[in-house]
């Protein structure tokens, strides 16, 4: 313990309170909002679960996107309730997130000022239906991945939204294999359609697990506070290794001439990812960044009187009604 | 004002899964009043018909036991081992006890 004094994280440092975080964590429990936990880990877990709130927010904008030309109004009613569950999963996690001491209107200024990120992938556009069963099945199939690994993580409320999160995923991804389905199935142009979504979303979707092992900045110290289980590598791999037979029963080809099964290590091996693409559209780059966040503004500008009415009528029946309680 | 002071109040919500179960703590939300908070839980936390009745209290008005002092809080119950069952010895042969 007393090599962990001078470690930065741990500047708050309380000899009881180091104690048994230390020992929550050796014991694989959960520590939770009111326990005693480093600086360091709140401002991690901070910057994390605000993350993955704004990615939920921002996700439902692509998908939005397609709502009014929807094929039927079957497919329409499905996406309507996937972005729905999206506003409740980011719901859920600013939620968590203010259990560390943040509130609701910080957290999402940050991301209207640019000082919080959003996962990249959101960056890109949607050019055709397809791209929607694309986004259902590697998108939200990439992100269940991650999030099953953090029903683990060690901070209580973060797990408890990955646990309800994950139980509503499982739907996300079928529901875009199954428009990729029919439309790999469908005409010469319907597959074609498919196929072009797949290459445009395959890299992308192996991005979505961020650096790998060797360059990734916060890993260590991530692992060490058991919030994230597993590396980014091993995450991507399990992605590539679930997904390339659900390609090949669609007779789809995924978009990268080194992927082949490897016997001996039992995984695919696949080819080099453009890291360069990767920064410049982490950056916020393109026009797609802009037009995103230009939407959430708007979107939270638009809605202020909204929210001061509806308080300010909620403070005015209080009123009402305690003078009438005292006549 | 900025946003932040006008920031709507933090409720907690518990839903009863079903007949027969107690309410359990699902999560927060911020809304305005009870009403609104309801309505909200509802939508947030039993579209898929995870319950059959909600309850919202505003989170301020809970009141917690302190996280530092849990071990003197909690410790009178480790030496009364003779609250449960298996500190007493029970003759071979006793059925149904
Ligand atoms: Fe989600
Ligand atoms: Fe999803």
């Amino acid at each position: 313990m007393s090599d962990l004094r001078d470690k930065k994280g741990y500047e708050n440092w309380d000899e009881a309170g180091v104690a048994r975080f230390e020992a929550l964590l050796a014991a694989e429990e959960k520590v939770e909002p009111r326990d005693w936990m480093p600086d360091g880990y709140r401002k991690l877990l901070v910057r994390q679960i605000s993350q993955h709130a704004h990615s939920e927010v921002v996700g439902m904008l692509p998908e939005g996107n397609w709502l009014t030309r929807a094929p039927t109004l079957k497919r329409k009613a499905v996406l309507l309730a996937k972005i729905q569950d999206e506003a409740g999963h980011a719901l859920y996690l600013y939620s968590a997130c203010e259990t560390l001491g943040t509130t609701r209107d910080e957290t999402i200024e940050a991301l209207h000022d640019g000082r919080a990120k959003y996962s990249s992938i959101f960056n890109y556009p949607t050019l055709t239906w397809a791209d929607i069963g694309a986004i259902g099945w590697l998108v939200d199939g990439a992100a269940i991945v991650n999030q099953v690994m953090l029903c683990r993580c060690s901070y209580g409320p973060y797990a408890r939204a990955m646990e309800r999160i994950c139980k509503e995923e499982s739907f996300h991804q079928r529901q875009g294999y199954e428009i990729v389905t029919k439309l790999a199935q469908g005409t010469p142009e319907q597959k074609k359609m498919a196929q072009e979504a797949l290459n445009r979303w395959w890299w992308p979707s192996l991005m979505m697990f961020g650096p790998h092992d060797s360059e990734s900045t916060h890993g260590n110290q991530s692992t060490e506070w058991k919030i994230k289980r597993r590396s980014n590598d091993d995450l991507r791999q399990h992605f590539v290794d679930m997904t390339v037979p659900q390609a090949e029963i669609l007779g789809l080809t995924v978009p990268d001439p080194d992927l082949k099964w490897n016997e001996e290590r039992g995984h695919y091996d696949f080819g080099p990812i453009d890291w360069d693409e990767f920064k410049r559209v982490l950056k916020g780059g393109g026009p797609v960044g802009r037009e995103r966040l230009n939407a959430r503004r708007k979107a939270w500008e638009d809605g202020a009187w909204v929210r001061e009415a509806a308080l300010a009528h909620a403070e005015k029946r209080r009123a009402r009604r305690q003078a009438a309680a005292a006549e | 004002m900025p946003a932040s002071s006008r920031e709507w109040p933090l409720w907690e919500i518990f839903v009863r899964s079903r007949q027969g179960l107690s309410h359990k703590h699902v999560g927060s939300l911020r809304a305005v009043d009870a009403e609104m908070a309801i309505q909200n839980a509802r939508d947030v936390y039993t579209r898929r018909r995870e319950g059959e009745s909600i309850w919202v209290v505003e989170a301020s008005h809970i009141h917690a036991s302190q996280p530092e002092s849990r071990g003197p809080f909690f410790d009178p119950a480790d030496d009364k081992i003779y609250r449960h069952p298996t500190f007493y010895d029970v003759p071979d042969g006793v059925e149904n006890m």
